[in-house]
């Protein structure tokens, strides 16, 4: 009721009267998404290009240990060792080129928002609503991102391979040793699973200081900047 | 309208909604000291509609900034219904904000994906509303502000006029003790401007809230109850309403 003064409530009291439900903050955090898809898209794609990329030499390395034992079936000797050095490098590479990618598209994607961030604080957001929300949004576009990245990556790997080693062969990379780590090889489908998870993780933690640095400013500097 | 302070069945009612003391924001630019607001004593009645008028850069989004709690003062106290905001917590502080402080602001602020219903409703999901209760609250707030029809919009396919009653029903959510304005008409040409003050003018009436709005709007004076005039961060003076028909002209003078 306006004019009858409303005391401000204790601790829990505010708790339980200031909150944003998980359920709700990722119906807005969907809707978010959908609404600016444009946008989104270019927010997954730094993902998305680092995960294909990172899947691509994955494939790449598994493929190329199942060519390594048809060519000893034959005879030839292959060159393992240079592969494996070569691909370490790639992988590293490939996780540079990701959580770059990562950063800055959420980097963005919170800078853009200052203006929108300080009027939710208007309209009684905590800290950790705003933050909550980014988090949200950066983990769908991340596993939305590296899951499209993963497929696409080992999917122009598989039609390349299949030229060489034929379909047979190149569906048995899956299981192929795509690296080693420690001296024991892993195979190419846990590799491109945690490269999957790496990349929902590491949006998410890319979205985590621009958020929190963002929620703590004041309402007043987050609505004076101009985007 | 009291004088005196008494108990009321839902708590304290207190004569003076906003009480500023000695209140001052300096900005450093540049090595210089920007006084922004300067020693600003202001007390604000329950019900009232108060225009802060003065001209550009002379502190008015400054003092906005201060009784809505989203900047802190260099110096000095705001009290909203005697509680110094300074002492609050950031958690009782977004509390305030969300359930006993209305914002309105010249550029609307809408929230560009959201249509004007989810608009209206998110501060009412912030304070913990059920879904079906806050879409039939805004639903009426929309009606209230005559955009019934308009709900499914976004900002981007409402009018500015429009955007401004959505923020209007919007501030109106929690059912605020204060609505803060900050040129709520300054991006709406005449006639439109006129509309929201006439709006805003009606919810002061009939809903009793506090209305304090900045502006360089003249027309805003007609329904003030008492025009602050603020000049390089300090009050230059204070009208209610009988004083203020004469000075318009001198105004309106002293602006060509
Ligand atoms: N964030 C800031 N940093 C530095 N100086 C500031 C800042 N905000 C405001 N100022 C200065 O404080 C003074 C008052 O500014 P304010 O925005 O309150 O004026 P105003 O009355 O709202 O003006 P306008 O009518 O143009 O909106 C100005 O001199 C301005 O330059
Ligand atoms: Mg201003």
């Amino acid at each position: 009721m306006a004019g009858v003064v409303e005391r401000i409530p204790d601790k829990a009291g505010i708790q339980k009267q200031i909150m944003l439900p998980w359920s709700k903050a990722l119906q807005m955090t969907r809707e978010n998404i959908f609404v600016r898809f444009g946008r989104s898209v270019i927010t997954a794609s730094g993902i998305f290009l680092g995960t294909a990329f990172m899947s691509a030499v994955f494939f790449g390395g598994a493929a190329a240990a199942v060519k390594a034992k048809l060519d000893l079936e034959q005879g030839i000797t292959p060159q393992e060792a240079e592969m494996q050095a070569r691909i370490i490098w790639l992988v590293t590479m490939s996780l540079v080129v990701a959580t770059v990618g990562i950063v800055n598209s959420m980097l963005m994607s919170v800078t853009e928002r200052y203006k929108e961030i300080g009027t939710m604080k208007c309209l009684g957001a905590l800290d950790r609503f705003i933050v909550r929300l980014f988090i949200l949004e950066a983990l769908l576009l991340g596993v939305l991102g590296s899951v499209a990245g993963a497929v696409v990556g080992t999917g122009a790997m598989t039609i390349m391979w299949m030229g060489r080693i034929g379909a047979k062969n190149t569906f048995a990379a899956w299981a192929a040793p795509a690296m080693k780590l420690g001296g024991s090889p892993v195979p190419l489908w846990l590799c491109v699973l945690v490269g999957v998870v790496i990349g929902g993780v590491l949006s998410m933690l890319a979205a985590l200081y621009p958020a929190w640095r963002a929620a703590k400013m004041p309402p007043a500097a987050a609505l004076r900047s101009e985007f | 309208m009291t004088t005196t302070t008494g108990e009321a069945a839902g708590g304290s009612v207190y004569e003076y909604i906003v009480r500023t003391k000695d209140l001052a924001k300096f900005y450093v630019m540049g090595g210089q000291e920007v006084r922004a607001l300067d020693n600003v004593a202001l007390d604000i009645r329950r019900g009232e509609y108060v225009s802060i008028m003065g001209p550009s850069g002379s502190g008015k989004s400054t003092l906005f900034n201060m009784i809505g709690g989203l900047d802190k003062p260099t110096k000095g106290t705001v009290f909203i219904d005697e509680v110094d905001m300074a002492q609050l917590s950031a958690t009782e502080l977004a509390w305030l904000r969300c359930r006993k402080i209305g914002y309105i602001f010249q550029t609307f602020n809408l929230i560009p994906v959201m249509t004007a219903l989810e608009n209206v409703t998110l501060p009412m999901v912030f304070a913990g509303l059920s879904t079906d209760e806050a879409l039939e609250k805004g639903a009426n707030l929309l009606k209230v502000v005559g955009l019934g029809d308009r709900r499914d919009h976004k900002p981007t396919e409402l009018s500015g006029g429009q955007q401004q009653r959505v923020a209007i029903a919007r501030a109106l959510a929690n059912d605020p003790a204060i609505i803060l304005a900050d040129e709520p008409t300054g991006n709406l040409d005449l006639r439109t401007g006129k509309e929201i003050i006439a709006l805003l003018k009606q919810m002061n009436e009939e809903k009793n809230v506090t209305i304090i709005s900045a502006t360089h709007d003249l027309k805003m004076i007609d329904v003030s109850d008492r025009v602050v005039w603020i000049r390089d961060g300090k009050i230059e003076r204070i009208e209610e309403r009988a004083d203020i028909k004469v000075q318009v002209g001198e105004m309106e003078g002293e602006e060509q």
